[in-house]
């Protein structure tokens, strides 16, 4: 049998940062010596559609796409597009939703949502703290790297 | 000595790590004109110096640019979404027959799903056409590793090679190891009559040539190890191709497997050989059914998909209902409406026509949000260039009460033909350009009208009003559509006229001019609740329960236009 590989789903609207998002937690990986395959689903996400992306890591990944059923994480950046796509997740998923209403208190403006989200997702992989935060300083150019390292602290500390 | 060379590892899309690839194979030239899922390719390729690399006017001009590059004797490449081979196909058919001298590999990307393209063709069936040889990876690190087969494959067969992504590979990223740039010599170029010029009698001679190339492509196509076999279980077999393969494997991992790198010529012996060592062998493929049709011309006993699987993309969780000979029956997932960005430029004109309820003769491009209600004034879109010569037929049969609208990057593509062709043929119409100045739906790439190349550097730049003069317009009027009674006035008096007029509708895409204004203010007690506001479309402006509005300032940029939409003043200007 093959290993299993750990499947996130990240879902939200267009210009929302969903890609950078997926980005981060798909360096991550990499950089911890995992395959690592990324991918988005969106029609015209620039113009406010929806869009989805879809991060699987393991030793050997082959679809790209997720299961229906079968994600592990659901990652989203929107409430409606939260319920509409828990049912992706497998019985024993998790959906992290609940940073996401706790961000309105946590971040100034909103700013920065998706990191903060990746912040929240990354204290349930066993990533180390260093490869979480070499990938955000990777996907992130010099302007407003260390804003996002801040946030992406403060969504990890808030997972208790 | 072998120097060892680090491996790197980055992770890239599959455009990029085909761009990648390319570059340690050492192309020299690279043409593309943008277009989903192929964009990001030639993105990439600006990148690297030693790259000669351009957004060309169009597909044709691209592939001729990158075609003659190889005749001439360096390493080039060409790439595209699918319908833009249909553009180069010209061109496509008749370089199959003279060859090429140096490599000479030809991109195109696929999209099954039609997440932002016309429509789904599947161009596995234009190589068979066109004749040429036909690679397809399955991941990023396969296009990395194929489009440096592609060009040895070019050059030993000399001719051009087809390399195909699908959108989910183009877009998939995955660790990919970073080579070094191999720089081969240039090949020597000598004219040649009989070679390079396709009058009848060589043309002839060259299509024997072709067919004879063709039977060694084959052979070569039974031995490579791009076809690889995979031996498991031998109850299941799959034969598939491109990312269609990994959703197989993902599905089936214990299955026996032939995977095909070079889908045509079609390894025929090696598949009549797989499927006899396996008990139900399954062909698993998107939209077309390609292999399946060349294993049934052969007499390969296979099992297939139902034919409802030949529309959409193919998802992992397909690949049981395949295999139990299943109809596709799958509930669309509600995904939210795309709209015009707050500010964008298009939406003033929009506006306008559907106030005069013309018919619009459209095309594509963001604009093409323009044909969603409540704006509703855009009424067709076919094929990029189209606006103006659909506008043609429709002024023919239905009179003035129709105008065309094009796109600023696709009129130069492919819109300024239709325009000399209204000219030529004495058709008094009215054309409006959407001068947005960047090739907005695809993500903001400049082309001649901009003066700017892919590289960043200034050139020589187009003047549309002159290019429009000279093609034989008789009036042609420069506005900024944010003055949006200026611009009814003039659009009604052009249709009145019988005159050919462009009016070109210029005001810079606000992905590129990210100056903002104030947002406007909201003044509940002016409000009457008519609506008007919200039929503009606008993202910024939201209707509230209580049926009032909110501008919502954190997206709004100020352009104002519902100030100015709005007849009660319950909407102001902040400045
Ligand atoms: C033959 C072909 N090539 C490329 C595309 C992809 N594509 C669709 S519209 C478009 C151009 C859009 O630019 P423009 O006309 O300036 O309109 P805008 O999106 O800026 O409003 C492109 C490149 C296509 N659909 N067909």
């Amino acid at each position: 049998m093959i290993e299993r590989t750990t499947d996130i789903l990240f879902c939200g609207t267009g210009g929302q940062g969903i890609l950078k998002a997926s980005e981060i937690c798909a360096v991550a990986a990499m950089l911890s010596g995992f395959h690592s395959k990324k991918t988005e689903v969106h029609g015209m996400a620039q113009r406010g559609g929806s869009v989805e992306s879809h991060v699987r890591y393991g030793k050997k990944v082959f679809s790209p796409l997720t299961l229906p059923g079968g994600v592990d994480f659901l990652v989203p950046l929107d409430l409606s597009e939260s319920e509409k796509m828990s049912r992706e997740l497998k019985k024993t998923g998790k959906n992290l939703v609940e940073y996401l209403k706790i961000s309105g208190e946590l971040l100034e403006n909103g700013f920065f949502l998706n990191t903060f989200m990746v912040g929240a997702l990354s204290k349930y992989l066993s990533l180390s703290e260093k490869n979480w935060v070499k990938a955000v300083r990777q996907v992130f150019d010099g302007k407003h790297l260390d804003a996002n390292i801040e946030v992406f602290m403060k969504g990890r500390d808030a997972v208790i | 000595m072998k120097k060892s060379v680090p491996r790197i590892s980055s992770l890239l899309s599959g455009d990029e790590a085909l761009a990648q690839g390319a570059y340690e194979a050492g192309v020299k030239i690279a043409a593309s004109y943008p277009g989903t899922p192929a964009t990001e390719i030639m993105e990439y390729m600006a990148g690297f110096d030693e790259v000669d690399c351009q957004w060309s006017v169009n597909e044709k001009v691209a592939y001729e640019v990158a075609y003659s590059g190889a005749v001439a004797g360096v390493r080039t490449l060409f790439s595209a979404k699918h319908v833009g081979l249909n553009v180069a196909m010209d061109s496509i058919m008749t370089s199959a027959y003279t060859g090429i001298n140096a490599g000479f590999v030809v991109v195109t990307c696929d999209e099954p799903g039609l997440h932002s393209s016309q429509n789904e063709q599947d161009n596995r069936l234009l190589a068979r056409i066109a004749k040429l040889p036909l690679l397809e990876p399955s991941s990023p690190s396969e296009a990395k590793e194929l489009v440096i087969k592609a060009f040895e494959i070019s050059e030993k067969f000399d001719t051009p090679v087809i390399l195909r992504l699908t959108t989910r590979i183009a877009h998939t990223k995955e660790n990919v190891v970073l080579g070094k740039r191999r720089e081969p010599q240039n090949k020597h170029y000598h004219p040649c009559f009989e070679k390079y010029v396709m009058v009848p009698k060589n043309a002839g001679a060259r299509h024997i040539e072709l067919e004879e190339r063709l039977v060694r492509l084959k052979r070569y196509s039974e031995v490579s190890r791009l076809n690889s076999v995979e031996m498991g279980d031998r109850k299941t077999g799959f034969i598939a191709a491109g990312v269609s393969y990994l959703y197989a494997k993902e599905m089936y991992p214990n299955a026996s497997f032939l995977k095909l790198g070079m889908s045509y010529p079609f390894p025929e012996e090696k598949i009549r050989d797989f499927v006899k060592k396996v008990r139900t062998v399954h062909v698993i493929e998107e939209l077309e059914p390609f292999i399946e049709e060349q294993c049934k011309i052969a007499g390969i006993k296979i099992r297939t998909k139902d034919p409802s699987f030949r529309t959409g993309e193919l998802r992992p969780e397909y690949i049981p209902l395949i295999v139990s000979g299943k109809k596709k029956n799958v509930p669309s997932k509600p995904s939210r409406k795309p709209v015009l960005c707050p500010g964008c430029s298009h939406r003033p004109l929009f506006w306008i026509l559907n106030k005069l309820k013309l018919n619009v003769a459209g095309d594509i491009g963001c604009y093409t949000l323009g044909a969603s209600a409540p704006l509703s004034a855009l009424h067709t879109c076919l094929c990029m260039g189209s606006g103006d010569t659909i506008l043609e037929g429709f002024t023919k049969v239905l009179g003035r009460n129709v105008v065309g609208v094009i796109g600023d990057s696709t009129f130069v593509h492919s819109g300024i033909t239709g325009l000399i062709n209204l000219a030529y043929n004495k058709t008094n119409a009215v054309l409006i350009i959407l001068d947005n100045s960047t090739t907005g739906m695809t993500g903001s790439q400049p082309h001649p009208a901009t003066g700017i190349t892919i590289k960043g550097e200034k050139t020589k730049k187009l003047i549309l009003e002159d290019v429009c003069k000279a093609a034989g317009a008789d009036n042609v009027d420069v506005i900024d559509p944010f003055r949006i009674k200026d611009l009814e006035a003039l659009i009604k008096k052009r249709i009145g006229e019988d005159k050919l007029s462009v009016i070109i509708s210029r005001y810079p895409c606000r992905l590129v001019d990210r100056r903002k204004n104030a947002a406007p203010i909201f003044v509940q007690d002016k409000c009457k609740k008519c609506g008007l506001c919200l039929k503009i479309d606008c993202p910024s402006v939201m209707k509230q329960t209580d049926g009032y509005v909110s501008i919502d300032r954190t997206t709004c940029v100020g352009c104002n236009l519902c100030v100015d939409v709005c007849p009660f003043g319950a909407i102001i200007k902040n400045d």
